[in-house]
């Protein structure tokens, strides 16, 4: 038996075939790819020519019409899936393999799945929104049933039986009235091509003539096998993008300007001359980088390069202290609404109580675990970079622009990298090391420097809200008024090649910046009387600035919730409700169409949550502590496409200090039918301790020329000491008919980011009685709002 | 450019370097490991944790010239292909999102866990404050390290120093 490595390895293999280590056939064999020609001029993917690491290109497209771009059967009896995904850390390599052995029907253990590498995996977009399982998993589930439909009329044909006199169980068809005649898979097609066409007017609507199992036919998926990816991050053994190495590669270095908007106005090459191994300084416009033969040559080459900068003549931007105030009363850039229901204006003139607040949030980093990196090779007139760009194939289209390439000679290898979140779909070293190969003519390396990532990656854009709200005399909430403001003018699009920094920095961009978005918020209340508005602002300078939006993990999710849930608390507290009595209240009032049952999934992860927690039902705040440490609980619901989750959390507010401790989290989670819940469990887990880390710590702080944070110390984020004592994950199938056979999987990750924030707002105020009403929540602001209010 | 001889992971390595380069860059580039990683080449994340003389060390703030001992770096963990006892927990708890940051999680716990064999929660918050993750599997982390301490006390592998007795 094939012992199957994982992905990265399968890398490896083609890195190792690139430095020579081992050979074409033996690469071929291992992966997979060794096959008997057969026009194979006219197919790209799995089974082209050009699949290995030295074909000298061009790199067409897979076909995704074709079921052999997407499986290919050995004749050892095992599979190998290529999807057109990528896996940011949440085991979706794993959740593609169960789903497609599932409707296969082979071990999961007899297959292996490739990802992301552009000239021979389908283009499915690579990773983003959460939409790995919720949309691709569609078209990989019906290739795998049609692969399976196939081997059964293969097997059909050579036994002489009907179809339904044969059955199939783990890669091998019997006769079920003689099960000694029985076939492989790996006998039927192992290593030929199926040759067979698939229909679709696009790749999420790829299907054979299958159909895909009915849940209750699944027996792979919603079990949780053990992600294939992990033991080599465990041992060491992985090649990720950073440990790409081929002959001939050397090393750059970028050298950021000072401040933002600066010009270049002369470089001192002389400076690092006597730098061994010193290569060249490569600039245009404001890009600089400089290219050494070795690694800490091209560090030590960008710290001494002496470069004379001009300054911008006017502030860049307010410094951070000020931001909302100038946010406030900014002239926005764009508007989007109001949208009005029923007589908002009318309602609030009429309520008993009106609630008014405002909500500030800050510009928050990515700030990658490791900086932006990737390498490009250029040899035969190509160009190959290895990159962890989320969006490998996005990647591959705007180099191929950015250098005028045809985008059949640009092929991107994706790589595992640190945390995705959406960094890497706006990615800056693979357009800067490509662009630095075809200037030197040799692979390049490109590597942030900590400072660079922290100070220069996309921001998720800081918001601004004005919330008001009224209760009738029984305390219903009869009306709603929100607005939110977000500083998202010239907002980064994925990979592309004319807002990409170096392309802004050389000044080769776009002349029209992108509009931006706010958002209004998302939930199932059923408030008869509403109004939601939201506006764009800019800051003084838009291009070629650290403060670039760009999309992080869930966005606009986050701020938005944190404003919305927040003020959904202080109403319940204006209305002396328990806060979970007060959101079921406005769930079940809702008597409109129930799409996706949102609303009864909504009900369910409450209840889930509040009984998980051991909720019991009392307004907030409570009664103050007598002590140093003062407890509360809070919680927070909302959805995001399709997925619906309540998180609960349980502070403890140091009086003395300050400090916020978040003791526990409940998170009640629904997402339809969940393919590994051990991976999925782990993914709410780290996606709520993110949101924490914003709402505790993370804020990109600036002066009026430049980002003030640029390393752990100046820009904070969790750390062990953070970590909640307990986390509670419940998943829950809220469906009005839980067992139906066709219970979609919706996109699971991104939702859990969006409510933690407010939850523990809430719980804050729900110990102290004080309402935090700007993030993050630091120990000093917290002690200053205790003091005001002499808590 | 001057001689210098590190001795990593058993194997001897003699290599014409300039001494004051970071032994990061030298362990991944010219020893071919690639357990440790670059995080901020500032000393403030853990990525680049490697043991020497029973110590967490950060190899991207530590001079090649300033190192004295062996080196041990995440592939020289498991010994004749059994994967040390923190590791098995770390794929027992499933921690990895990401992983990027798996190797300073992973090397510090080791260093903690031969220090104090039985640690509380509070200690393993203590010592494992260097070490960052952005993923945040620090629940995970702490869960893994637990599981490796009985799995250690009920006779796992002697550390190299003789952390347990």
């Amino acid at each position: 038996m094939t012992t199957f490595t994982n992905v990265p390895k399968q890398v490896e293999a083609l890195l190792e075939q690139c430095s020579g280590t081992i050979s074409r056939r033996k690469f071929l064999e291992s992966s997979g790819l060794l096959v008997v020609s057969v026009g194979a001029a006219a197919v790209a993917g799995p089974f082209a020519p050009s699949a290995n690491a030295q074909a000298p290109g061009p790199y067409p497209d897979p076909n995704f019409l074709q079921l052999d771009s997407w499986i290919v059967i050995h004749q050892d009896n095992t599979a190998t899936f290529y999807v057109g995904k990528t896996d940011c850390g949440q085991g979706t390599g794993t959740a593609f393999r169960q789903m497609m052995s599932d409707e296969l029907d082979i071990a999961y253990d007899k297959t292996t799945c490739i990802m992301g590498r552009t000239d021979i995996t389908v283009d499915q977009g690579g990773s983003g929104g959460s939409d790995a399982i919720q949309t691709d998993g569609w078209p990989m589930r019906r290739v795998a049933a049609e692969a399976r439909r196939v081997l059964l009329g293969m097997a059909s044909t050579r036994f002489g039986v009907p179809l339904d006199q044969l059955a199939v169980s783990e890669g091998v068809i019997a006769v079920k009235a003689d099960p000694s005649r029985r076939v492989t898979y790996g006998e039927l097609v192992g290593g030929r091509r199926f040759n067979v066409t698939l229909t679709g007017n696009d790749i999420n609507a790829t299907t054979g003539a299958a159909t895909v199992k009915a849940v209750q036919e699944l027996r792979i998926v919603g079990q949780s096998p053990q992600r294939y990816d992990i033991p080599a991050k465990v041992d060491g053994s992985l090649k990720w993008a950073v440990d790409v190495k081929v002959p001939g590669m050397v090393h750059a270095r970028n050298v950021k300007p000072p401040v933002a908007g600066a010009k270049l106005v002369s470089i001192d090459e002389s400076s690092v001359r006597a730098i061994p191994g010193f290569i060249k300084v490569v600039s245009k416009g404001n890009y600089v980088a400089v290219v050494c033969e070795r690694e800490e040559q091209a560090v030590k080459a960008a710290r001494q390069l002496k470069v004379d900068w001009q300054k911008p003549a006017t502030p860049s931007f307010p410094a951070s202290e000020d931001l909302y105030s100038y946010m406030r009363s900014a002239t926005p850039t764009s508007r989007q609404g109001p949208n009005v229901v029923g007589n908002p204006d009318a309602a609030l003139a009429s309520a008993a109580k009106v609630v008014e607040a405002e909500y500030d949030v800050p510009f928050q980093g990515h700030t990658a675990f490791a900086p932006a990196h990737a390498m490009a090779d250029p040899s035969n007139g190509q160009m190959t970079i290895y990159s962890n760009d989320m969006k490998s194939y996005g990647m591959r289209s705007g180099v191929a622009q950015f250098l005028g390439m045809p985008r059949d000679q640009v092929r991107v290898v994706w790589m595992e990298g640190p945390q995705g979140y959406g960094r890497t779909a706006a990615d800056d070293a693979g357009f800067e090391a490509a662009f630095l190969a075809k200037e030197i003519g040799r692979p390049v390396r490109v590597q942030w420097m900590r400072h660079e990532e922290t100070g220069w990656d996309s921001k998720g854009p800081a918001f601004t809200f004005k919330i008001r709200g009224g209760l009738d005399a029984r305390g219903n909430l009869i009306a709603l008024d929100y607005t939110a403001q977000a500083a998202d003018y010239c907002h980064l699009g994925y990979n592309e090649a004319e807002t990409v920094l170096i392309a802004q920095l050389m000044g080769t961009r776009r002349a029209t910046p992108d509009a931006g978005s706010a958002g209004t918020p998302s939930n199932m209340y059923d408030i008869p009387n509403k109004r939601t508005a939201t506006a764009v602002v800019s800051l003084p300078l838009v291009w070629e600035t650290p403060l670039r939006t760009g999309n992080l993990r869930d966005p606009n999710g986050p701020q938005i919730t944190f404003a919305a849930e927040s003020f959904i608390d202080e109403m319940a507290a204006a209305a002396n409700a328990d806060p979970v009595e007060f959101r079921m209240r406005l769930l079940t009032a809702g008597t409109a169409e129930d799409s996706g049952f949102k609303r009864a999934r909504s009900i369910a992860v409450l209840e889930a949550a509040a009984e998980a927690f051991g909720w019991e039902p009392r307004p907030s705040p409570k009664p103050l502590d007598t002590g140093t440490i003062l407890t509360g609980r809070g919680i927070a619901y909302t959805f995001r496409s399709q997925t619906v989750v309540a998180e609960i959390a349980e502070v403890e507010v140091n009086r003395l200090s300050g400090h916020v401790w978040v003791k526990r989290l409940v998170c009640a989670h629904d997402c339809g039918l969940v393919i590994n819940p051990e991976g999925l469990r782990r993914t709410v887990e780290g996606g709520m301790l993110h949101s924490l880390s914003r709402a505790l710590h993370e804020e990109v702080r600036f002066d009026t020329e430049k980002t003030t944070g640029v390393d752990w110390i100046s820009h904070p984020s969790l750390r062990h000491a953070d970590t909640p004592a307990r986390i509670d994950v419940v998943l829950v199938n809220g469906d009005p008919n839980p067992n139906r056979p066709d219970l979609p999987h919706y996109g699971a990750g991104e939702t859990v980011c969006r409510p933690l924030i407010a939850a523990v707002a809430n719980a804050i105020y729900d110990a102290t009685g004080v309402r935090l009403r700007r993030v993050p929540f630091r120990d000093v602001r917290v002690l200053a709002a205790l003091k005001a209010a002499r808590v | 450019m001057s001689i210098i001889t590190l001795k990593v992971n058993g194997g001897t390595h003699t290599l014409d370097i300039d001494p004051s380069t970071p032994l990061l860059y030298i362990l991944r580039n010219d020893v071919g490991v690639q357990g440790p990683h670059f995080g901020c080449g500032l000393g403030q994340c853990g990525a680049c944790t490697v043991i020497i003389n029973g110590a967490a060390v950060r190899s991207c703030i530590t001079p090649c010239s300033a190192v004295r001992g062996e080196i041990t770096t995440l592939e020289g963990l498991a010994k004749d292909g059994t994967l040390h006892p923190v590791q098995r927990a770390w794929i027992e708890e499933q921690v990895p999102q990401c992983g990027f940051c798996q190797n300073g999680q992973i090397m510090n716990a080791k260093v903690l866990l031969d220090r104090n064999p039985n640690p509380t929660d509070a200690q393993i918050r203590e010592g494992m404050a260097g070490a960052l993750c952005r993923c945040m599997t620090y629940y995970r982390v702490q869960a893994a390290i637990k599981r490796a301490a009985v799995s250690l006390a009920a006779g796992g592998p002697v550390s190299d120093k003789g952390g347990l007795a």
